[in-house]
């Protein structure tokens, strides 16, 4: 073995040690978290995990928060595709103005949206939906897609308009056939980065809501207060959402690298 | 690429213009609005002037929110950065650990934030947790609870494991777009690996990094949940970030007033930085 791999072994165990802890804690019981203290689970047990799975409390939890982020996702990457086509091919008049608007809104902070947010979906009747969540998302996806597609369609050389409107194509069936196929890549990519972003904030989304739509990161606050100190049931709640993010980096595996470079490598 | 100029350009962004000005300029103008007026509830309100703006640059606990959260950023940056480089370039370029690498060090980033701290709280708590735990063992009082250097210091370790992979992706994808070519030459004309990095790959990776410090400077600077979750802030107020006073002026105690205020603040310094950051990364595309 090379003695330079030795550097991201050393990152990726520092990576995994917290991880293994979270899991090591939500196969213990309660008392075996307080009482001892034990590098593996002695008394192995699924009971926090049967916990989750049976009350409708926690594992709706799951269901709202991959509602909203799955809407969010549809709906930023689709109004992103026409406007980072826009960005990527045409001038016109305060483009570069409009583009640098867009993502002054991925530099907000989230706090200072937290209580106008909450007055305005109230507003307009949307609080305490996955909508309200999805759409206050889109707050900072909408600029993170455009700029990721944008950046994935400036790689397409334009060539490959032009020969598709000399073969026949119309703007719209050159789009959907041809141009949405070629940049696949660059869309599953705004997808992983819409879907991440959108999985990982709370303070929106839990602002937005307060019982129906609950998701489940703000459940798990309530371990931690309402009914005592249950360490076991929050860290098989914490293990729980790694699933998602895990199944989705699978996905976007060979692609993530160039998407984090923002498809501008 | 040269650029057809076509106005109806417009009806293609207009979808996103729309959403997102329902989403910030609606909200941004109620920011506004309770920045110059005060209330005392039932919805009536009295003009205020610059009142608000005034008392959050002169009073004492912005200060050192402001001061706490500029070293946070500070600390974050000098040790994510650097450290991400050097992960990058001692990664595998081609073979089957290349995958493995990279779907085990995005990990991290694809955890909810609140877990993030609820997990970091469970490996740091001194009698329970292998960290605090570990601490403690080797005779080093260690409780984050308690002490300020204790609670900073799990604060940075967090954020440190949390999003130096974004640096370490960031950077791969640059390196392993450099072209074949350029390490034969620099091996024809014996370059030492130190020349290789100073005047082939760290050249070319200039433009990922200007997204890494923009992408890291921006999110470090509006951290909210994972510290919150941690530490509430505390001990006493060591690790009150700009994010959680703001949210404390705002929510806990319903002063809109000072909080617009200091929001209109906390966003213009982002949204200069940032700019500065831009201008910079937009002329290295120019070149």
């Amino acid at each position: 073995m090379q003695k330079r791999s030795l550097v991201p072994i050393l990152y990726i165990v520092f990576l995994l040690l917290p991880i293994y802890w979270l899991l090591n804690m939500s196969f213990k019981s309660t008392n075996e978290i307080l009482q001892s203290f034990t590098l593996w689970p002695h008394d192995f047990t699924l009971d926090n995990y049967r916990i989750i799975f049976t009350d409708p409390g926690w594992y709706m939890g799951y269901l709202n928060s991959l509602e909203y982020v799955a809407i969010n996702t549809v709906l930023s990457v689709s109004v992103a595709l026409p406007a980072a086509y826009a960005f990527s091919r045409y001038r016109f008049l305060g483009d570069k103005h409009l583009f640098f608007w867009l993502l002054t809104n991925r530099m907000a902070p989230a706090a200072v949206f937290a209580l106008p947010f909450y007055q305005l979906y109230s507003a307009v009747g949307l609080f305490d939906t996955p909508w309200a969540v999805a759409l206050a998302h889109t707050l900072f996806n909408i600029p993170l897609a455009v700029w990721i597609l944008e950046g994935f369609m400036s790689g397409v050389p334009k060539e490959l308009d032009e020969t598709a409107y000399v073969d026949g194509y119309s703007f719209w069936r050159f789009f959907f056939r041809i141009f949405v196929p070629t940049i696949a890549a660059g869309i599953g990519v705004a997808c992983f980065f819409c879907f991440m972003f959108s999985w990982v904030e709370l303070l929106l989304a839990k602002t937005l809501t307060s019982v129906a739509a609950k998701p489940i990161a703000a459940l798990m606050t309530k371990t931690a207060s309402t009914s005592g100190y249950q360490l076991g049931l929050l860290a098989a709640a914490g293990s729980l959402t790694l699933i998602p993010g895990a199944v989705v980096i699978y996905f976007v595996r060979n692609y993530i690298a160039k998407g984090f470079a923002l498809g501008r490598v | 690429m040269r650029k057809t100029v076509n106005q109806k350009a417009w009806f293609f962004v207009l979808p996103v213009v729309l959403l997102v000005a329902f989403n910030a300029v609606i909200p941004l103008m109620t920011v506004v609005n309770y920045s110059v007026q005060e209330t005392f509830g039932d919805n009536v309100f009295f003009w205020a002037g610059l009142r608000w703006f005034e008392d959050v640059v002169t009073s004492e606990r912005f200060h050192d929110a402001l001061i706490r959260q500029c070293i946070f950023t500070a600390l974050v940056l000098i040790i994510e950065i650097p450290l991400g480089l050097v992960i990058a370039l001692a990664m595998p370029r081609k073979g089957p650990w290349v995958s493995v690498c990279l779907v085990l060090m995005a990990l991290p980033l694809l955890i909810p934030w609140n877990v993030v701290g609820a997990m970091w709280n469970i490996l740091a708590l001194p009698d329970i947790g292998l960290l605090g735990r570990s601490i403690n063992a080797l005779g080093i009082e260690f409780n984050y609870t308690r002490e300020p250097i204790a609670a900073w210091f799990t604060i940075i370790l967090m954020d440190v494991w949390h999003w130096t992979s974004l640096v370490v992706l960031l950077c791969y994808a640059g390196l392993v777009s450099i072209p074949d070519a350029y390490y034969q030459a620099a091996k024809v004309d014996g370059a030492r690996p130190w020349a290789v990095f100073r005047y082939i790959q760290l050249p070319k990776l200039r433009h990922v990094l200007t997204i890494a410090i923009l992408l890291r400077f921006m999110d470090s600077f509006m951290i909210y949940t994972e510290v919150v979750v941690l530490t509430g802030g505390g001990p006493g107020n060591a690790t009150t970030f700009l994010s959680i006073d703001l949210v404390k002026t705002a929510l806990g105690q319903f002063d809109l007033g000072p909080a617009a205020a200091m929001s209109l603040i906390y966003f213009l310094i982002i949204l200069l930085f940032s700019w500065l950051f831009y201008t910079l990364a937009m002329r290295n595309e120019a070149r």
